[in-house]
C-alpha cells in the first residue's frame, strides 16, 4: 500500500488516473480507515488530499459560498457568515460523529462515502448546492445529487475529485433546516434524514423551497413534489399536512438493521413537517 | 441531585470521598490495561472464527498459513485435549469443562457466528491475519436456531444430540436444546390464585444484551522452555483464568503465573477464559510470548452477552392490595452451551415480595448464539422486566399509588424470601421510602410524561478470599488483594485499612497481587470484593494490631494486655501499665528489625455473611408521540449499601448500573440475518447509551448494615441495573397508556404501540 499526500490537484488527479490497482481518497479518514480495519477495502494507493489548499478553504463570493471538499466539520461550524447564511446545511455536517470525528470529516468524504444516510447530503441537495469535479480530463460542476448512484457508488470518473461545493447566494427571508431520526442523541447514523430550504415574501407566502431526504432510498432524493407542498402556501397546518403526504410517498426504503420501511416512511413525513417550521421560523429572521 | 448518608460519628476514614488512587494513572495515559504489555520477541495472535451459526466441522488444513513467512505458531482443536463433563464455579454462573474447551477452540461443530476454529501467532497482525485467510476449513452447514422459544420447539434444529433435560422426570430421552428444568417456591399457588380478586398474568421477551466493557478482552502469553508460563491479562478474576489455563492446557496450576491488568470494564463478562489459552498454547509452539487483543467485531460475536429470555408471570392480588399468589414460567436462552442464569432469575423473581404461594419454573435453553456470560445481577434484571411490570399494572388496577402497592407486599426482615431463607435485616421499605419521599416524585409531568417505579434484590456473595498487608519502615502500609480493583475497591481497601488502623489512607497503598503472591481469591464478582477483600482487610489489619501491640509491649517490657492500639499508636491500656510515651505506627515499623523482624498481618478466609441489597428506582421520560423515540427526563435510584465505604463510587455504580440498564430498555439488541449472522457486531449499531442520553442520575445511599461486616458493607454493584427496563416501561405506559412488552422499547416498536397495532 502506498500512501501520497500531494499538493496540488493536479500531481492529485494525475496519480489517481495512473494508479492500476485500487485507490482510495483520503481527507478525514472517519470513513476510509473504518473501512480498511474493519477489512472492507485494501487499497493499493492512497491519496491524502488534505495538503492540497483549494480543498482546505471556505470562501465566501458574491454569489455565494465555496467550501472546500476537505473543510471540516469543525471548520463550518466555527464559520460565522456561513453558519447565519446556511444553518441547516452546518447543522447537518455538525451532527456526523463526535467532537473528535468533527475535527477531521469534511462534506466532501460524506459526499462522496456515497452512504444514503450521509446527513450533510440532504441538507446540502436541499440547499441546491453545486459541487465542482476536477479529472485529467478538466473540470466540470454538476450539483451534489448528481454525485451518488447508490450506496457506495459515485458517478466519479477514475482520477476525478471532488474539489469544493458551491453554496448559492441568498435571498433575503431565507432559511434552511436539517433533522435526522436517531435512536440515540449522538454518535448514531440517520434512520430517516430530511433538509428543507426555503424562502418566503412579505406576506408570509412561501415562493421558492426544495426538500431532500436520505436514508429512505438508495441515494438522497430531492423530492418536488414536498416542495410542491409549501410553495404557494403560509406553510400551514395543511400545507405541513401536505408535504409529509409527499415526503412520506416519495420515500423507497428498505427493511434494514437500522430501521424499518414502515417506520421510515412514517418518520420522513413527521421530520419534513418539524424541519419546514424551523425553516419558516429562519427565513422570517433573516430579514 | 441528592445523597442521603447516615454520617457515623466513630468512623473517620469509612463514608468520605477521598481522591482515587488509581485516577491519575488513568487520566495520564500511564494505567497498563490488558494490551498494553510489550514482551522482547512477542508474537501477534489472531483467531480464524466461524462465519457460520452452525456446521459441522470436517476438516481444518493449516498448512498454508504455516508455510507464510512470518507465521510462527497455528493452534486447532487438536492441540487442546478434550476435557471431560465437570460443572465448576466460575463468577455467578457455573460452567462445564467439557463445554469451555469447545466454546474456546471449536470442536465438532461450530455452534455461532464468531466460535473460534483456529488461531495463528505471526511478526505482525498484517502476516496474522494474512494467515488466517490461507487455512482452509471445510463445514457442512446445518440449519440453526436463534430465538429462545424456536429452540424449544419439537423439530427444532438440535446443538448437542447428547443434551437431555436435567431437572425434568417428564422429559423424554431425546435430544433436545433444553438443558434443564428448575423450580423454586412455597406455598400452594393455585389456591393463593383462587383467593385473588385480581389477577394480571403477561407474557415477555427481552433481547441477549452484551456487558459493554470499554476494554475488549487482551492478553499476553508465555510459556518457558522449562515448562513454566505466564500470562498477562485483563480480567475480574486471575485465580480462575489460573485455574482454566491450567486444565486446558495441562499444566500443574502453580506453573503458571497470572497477573491482571488495569481492566476497563467488566461487568461479569470478564469471568471466562477465551484467548488466553489459545495464547498459551501458540506461545509453547511458538517458543516466543503471544499476545491477542479482541476486536470490537470479536467481542461482539463471540463473548459472552446475558440471556434473553421468553417468560410469563402471573400475579394474584386481593381487592385491598395484598399478593396472593404469584408465578413465572422463564425461558432463558444460554447460548450456545447451556448455562444461562435461569436458577438466579427464579430464586430473585419475587424476592421483593413477601409471598405465602410462589412458584418459578425456568428452562435454560441452547441455540446458536455466543455462550452467556455473567452481566451485572445475572438474570434478575431479565426477570424483573417481567415481574415489575406486572405488579405496576396491578397497582393501576387496584388504583393505588406503585410504591403504597409495593410497601404493602414489601419483603422485610424475619420474611421468608421467596427463595427460601428468612431474610436479615434489609432495607427495602427504607428504598421505597425513600423514592416516595424524594423531591423527584412529586414534579408534575407534562403532555407526553410518564412516571414509572420498580425495584430489584441481588443476593451479593463472599467467598475465599486471601489478602497480605506489610508494614513498610517508614510506616506506611503496602496491601495486597487478590480481586482486581473493576469499580474503585483500591480505594475502599486503603479506606477500611486506614479506619481499622486509625491512619491516614493516604499511607496505605493498595495492590492487586497476581496469583504467585497470594492464595486463592475468587474473582472479582457477585458484589463481592468490598464486602469480602474489605472483610479480609480489616482482619489482617487487626492481626497486624496484634503483633503492633506485642512489639511495644516488648519495647516497654509489659504485657501486651497492657497495651492497646488508639488513633494508630501504641498506648499503655491505663496508668497502671506504666507511663510510656506513645509509639506510632512509623516508630513501630523503624524498631522493627531489633523486635522481631517485619511487620505484617493476612488473612485466607472463605468470607461468609454476605448481605443482600435491595434498590427501588423512579423513571420519568417523555415520550415523542410521532417518532416513538424516548426521553429519559430523570432517573431516581435508592438503594442499601449496608453503609457506603466511599459515597462518590457508591453513586457511581448506582449511576452506571441504571445508565447500562437504559440501554438495554431503549435500544440494545443484536441483529441476526437469515443465515444467523451477526449483523450489528459494533458500537455504531449495537447502541449503548451516550452521555446525551441520559439525565443526571439521583442517587440516594440507603445504609441498613450488613450486621456480617465491621463496617456494615452489603455489595452494591448490581441491584442497581435490575429495575430499570421495568421502571421505564412503566413510565412508557404512564405517558402513552400502551404497555410495552418486549425488550427493546426502540422507537419503532413505541411508535408500534402508540399507534395501536401492537
Amino acid at each position: 500500500m502506498r500512501y501520497e499526500a500531494p499538493d496540488s490537484l493536479d500531481a492529485a488527479t494525475e496519480l489517481l488516473s495512473s494508479e492500476p490497482g485500487v485507490s482510495r481518497i483520503l481527507a478525514g479518514g472517519t470513513d476510509l480507515l473504518v473501512q480498511m480495519h474493519a477489512g472492507m477495502t485494501e487499497p493499493d494507493l492512497i491519496v491524502d488530499i488534505k495538503k492540497i489548499p483549494d480543498l482546505r478553504a471556505i470562501v465566501a463570493e458574491d454569489s455565494g459560498f465555496r467550501i472546500g471538499a476537505a473543510v471540516t466539520g469543525a471548520e463550518m461550524g466555527e464559520h460565522r457568515e456561513l453558519k447565519s447564511a446556511w444553518p441547516g446545511v452546518v447543522e447537518a455536517v455538525e451532527l456526523i460523529g463526535s467532537t473528535q470525528i468533527q475535527g477531521r470529516a469534511t462534506p466532501g468524504g460524506n459526499l462522496c462515502n456515497a452512504s444514503p444516510a450521509a446527513d450533510s447530503v440532504p441538507a446540502m441537495v436541499a440547499a441546491g448546492a453545486t459541487v465542482t469535479v476536477v479529472g485529467t480530463e478538466g473540470t466540470r460542476e454538476i450539483p451534489v445529487q448528481e454525485i451518488c448512484t447508490g450506496p457506495g457508488q459515485t458517478s466519479l470518473k477514475k482520477g476525478e475529485i471532488v474539489v469544493s461545493f458551491k453554496l448559492p447566494a441568498r435571498p433575503s427571508r431565507s432559511g434552511d433546516a436539517y433533522l435526522r431520526m436517531t435512536p440515540r442523541t449522538e454518535m448514531d447514523i440517520a434512520v430517516v434524514g430530511v433538509g428543507v430550504n426555503l424562502t418566503m415574501d412579505q406576506e408570509g407566502n412561501c415562493i421558492d423551497a426544495r426538500v431532500a431526504i436520505g436514508a429512505v432510498a438508495p441515494t438522497v432524493l430531492l423530492v418536488p413534489e414536498a416542495a410542491a407542498a409549501l410553495i404557494g402556501t403560509k406553510v400551514d397546518e395543511s400545507a405541513l399536512a401536505e408535504l409529509a403526504s409527499a415526503a412520506s410517498a416519495a420515500c423507497r426504503p428498505i427493511d434494514d438493521k437500522r430501521g424499518t420501511k414502515k417506520y421510515r416512511i412514517k418518520v420522513a413525513g413527521v421530520l419534513a413537517k418539524r424541519a419546514a417550521k424551523i425553516a419558516v421560523e429562519r427565513a422570517g429572521q433573516s430579514l | 441531585m441528592s445523597i442521603t448518608e447516615q454520617e457515623s460519628a466513630e468512623m473517620k476514614v469509612v463514608g468520605t470521598r477521598i481522591s482515587r488512587p488509581d485516577g491519575v494513572d488513568k487520566v495520564t495515559g500511564r494505567a497498563r490495561y490488558g494490551a498494553d504489555l510489550m514482551l522482547p520477541g512477542m508474537l501477534q495472535g489472531a483467531t480464524l472464527r466461524s462465519p457460520h451459526a452452525h456446521a459441522k466441522l470436517i476438516s481444518i488444513d493449516t498448512s498454508r498459513a504455516e508455510a507464510l513467512p512470518g507465521v510462527k505458531a497455528v493452534v486447532t482443536r487438536d492441540d487442546f485435549k478434550d476435557q471431560p463433563s465437570e460443572i465448576v464455579a466460575a463468577g455467578e454462573l457455573p460452567v462445564n469443562y467439557r463445554d469451555v474447551v469447545r466454546n474456546m477452540m471449536a470442536r465438532e461443530k461450530v455452534l455461532y457466528d464468531g466460535h473460534p476454529v483456529a488461531a495463528v501467532a505471526a511478526t505482525s497482525m498484517s502476516v496474522a491475519k494474512k494467515a488466517l485467510k490461507l487455512i482452509q476449513v471445510e463445514y457442512e452447514v446445518l440449519p440453526h436456531v436463534i430465538n429462545v422459544v424456536d429452540a424449544m420447539k419439537p423439530g427444532a434444529p438440535i446443538l448437542d444430540e447428547n443434551l437431555r433435560t436435567q431437572g425434568d422426570e417428564s422429559a423424554p430421552d431425546t435430544p433436545t436444546n433444553i438443558s434443564k428444568r428448575v423450580q423454586t417456591g412455597f406455598g400452594d399457588v393455585d389456591a393463593g390464585f383462587a383467593a385473588a380478586d385480581i389477577i394480571v398474568e403477561r407474557e415477555y421477551d427481552t433481547e441477549p444484551v452484551h456487558q459493554g466493557y470499554i476494554e475488549p478482552q487482551a492478553c499476553v502469553a508465555s510459556y518457558t522452555e522449562d515448562g513454566h508460563a505466564e500470562i498477562w491479562v485483563s480480567t475480574q478474576g486471575h485465580f480462575l483464568i489460573r485455574s482454566f489455563t491450567a486444565r486446558l492446557c495441562g499444566l500443574d496450576v502453580s506453573k503458571l503465573k497470572v497477573t491482571p491488568s488495569e481492566i476497563g470494564g467488566g461487568f461479569g463478562g470478564k469471568n471466562n477464559v477465551y484467548g488466553e489459552p489459545i495464547a498459551l498454547a501458540l506461545s509453547r509452539k511458538a517458543h516466543r510470548p503471544v499476545k491477542m487483543v479482541m476486536s470490537r467485531n470479536e467481542v461482539f460475536r463471540a463473548t459472552g452477552p446475558t440471556s434473553g429470555a421468553n417468560m410469563k408471570v402471573k400475579v394474584g392480588c386481593t381487592r385491598d392490595g395484598k399478593i396472593t399468589a404469584a408465578d413465572a414460567v422463564l425461558n432463558y436462552q444460554a447460548g450456545a452451551f447451556p448455562g444461562s442464569p435461569v436458577m438466579q432469575a427464579s430464586m430473585t423473581a419475587f424476592a421483593c415480595y413477601a409471598l405465602e404461594n410462589v412458584r418459578v419454573v425456568g428452562f435454560d435453553v441452547v441455540s446458536n448464539r455466543p455462550k452467556v456470560a455473567a452481566y451485572r445481577a445475572p438474570g434478575a434484571q431479565v426477570v424483573a422486566f417481567g415481574v415489575e411490570s406486572v405488579m405496576d399494572e396491578m397497582a393501576k388496577k387496584l388504583n393505588m399509588d406503585p410504591v403504597e402497592f409495593r410497601l404493602k407486599n414489601a419483603a422485610k426482615e424475619g420474611v421468608k424470601a421467596s427463595f427460601g431463607p428468612t431474610l436479615g435485616p434489609v432495607g427495602l421499605v427504607e428504598c421505597l421510602e425513600e423514592i416516595k419521599s424524594h423531591p423527584n416524585y412529586s414534579v408534575p409531568l407534562g403532555p407526553n410524561q410518564g412516571r414509572g417505579v420498580a425495584s430489584g434484590f441481588w443476593f451479593n456473595i463472599g467467598g475465599e478470599t486471601c489478602v497480605n498487608m506489610n508494614l513498610s519502615e517508614d510506616g506506611t502500609v503496602a496491601l495486597m488483594v487478590g480481586t482486581p480493583d473493576i469499580g474503585g475497591s483500591r480505594a475502599s481497601m486503603s479506606m477500611m485499612a486506614a479506619e481499622a488502623l486509625g491512619i491516614d489512607p493516604k499511607s496505605v497503598t493498595v495492590s492487586v497481587g497476581d496469583t504467585n503472591a497470594l492464595g486463592f481469591n475468587f474473582l472479582t464478582a457477585g458484589s463481592r470484593t468490598t464486602f469480602a477483600s474489605g472483610k479480609a482487610t480489616v482482619e489482617a489489619a487487626q492481626k497486624m494490631i496484634l503483633e503492633l501491640r506485642s512489639r511495644a509491649a516488648k519495647i516497654w517490657d509489659i504485657s501486651v494486655d497492657a497495651v492497646v492500639w488508639e488513633e494508630g499508636e501504641a498506648r499503655p491500656a491505663s496508668s497502671n501499665a506504666g507511663d510510656f510515651e506513645p509509639l506510632t505506627l512509623a516508630e513501630l515499623a523503624k524498631k522493627a528489625p531489633k523486635t522481631g523482624g517485619p511487620i505484617a498481618g493476612h488473612a485466607e478466609t472463605n468470607v461468609q455473611g454476605a448481605g443482600p441489597s435491595y434498590a427501588s428506582q423512579v423513571a420519568d421520560v417523555e415520550v415523542d408521540p410521532e417518532t416513538g423515540q424516548v426521553k429519559i427526563l430523570r432517573f431516581t435510584v435508592a438503594q442499601d449499601a449496608g453503609k457506603a465505604i466511599h459515597p462518590s463510587y457508591v453513586e457511581g455504580q448506582y449511576q452506571g448500573a441504571t445508565a447500562q440498564g437504559i440501554g438495554w430498555a431503549l435500544n440494545e439488541a443484536y441483529i441476526y440475518d437469515e443465515n444467523g449472522r451477526l449483523e450489528n457486531p459494533n458500537f455504531l449499531d449495537y447502541r449503548v447509551p451516550v452521555a446525551s442520553d441520559l439525565p443526571m442520575i439521583d442517587s440516594i445511599i440507603v445504609e441498613v448494615p450488613n450486621p456480617n461486616h465491621p463496617y456494615g458493607v452489603r455489595g452494591i454493584g448490581e441491584t442497581s441495573i435490575i429495575p430499570v427496563t421495568a421502571a421505564i416501561a412503566n413510565a412508557i405506559e404512564s405517558a402513552t397508556g400502551k404497555r410495552l412488552l418486549k425488550l427493546p422499547m426502540s422507537p419503532p416498536e413505541v411508535l408500534e404501540a402508540i399507534e395501536g397495532n401492537a
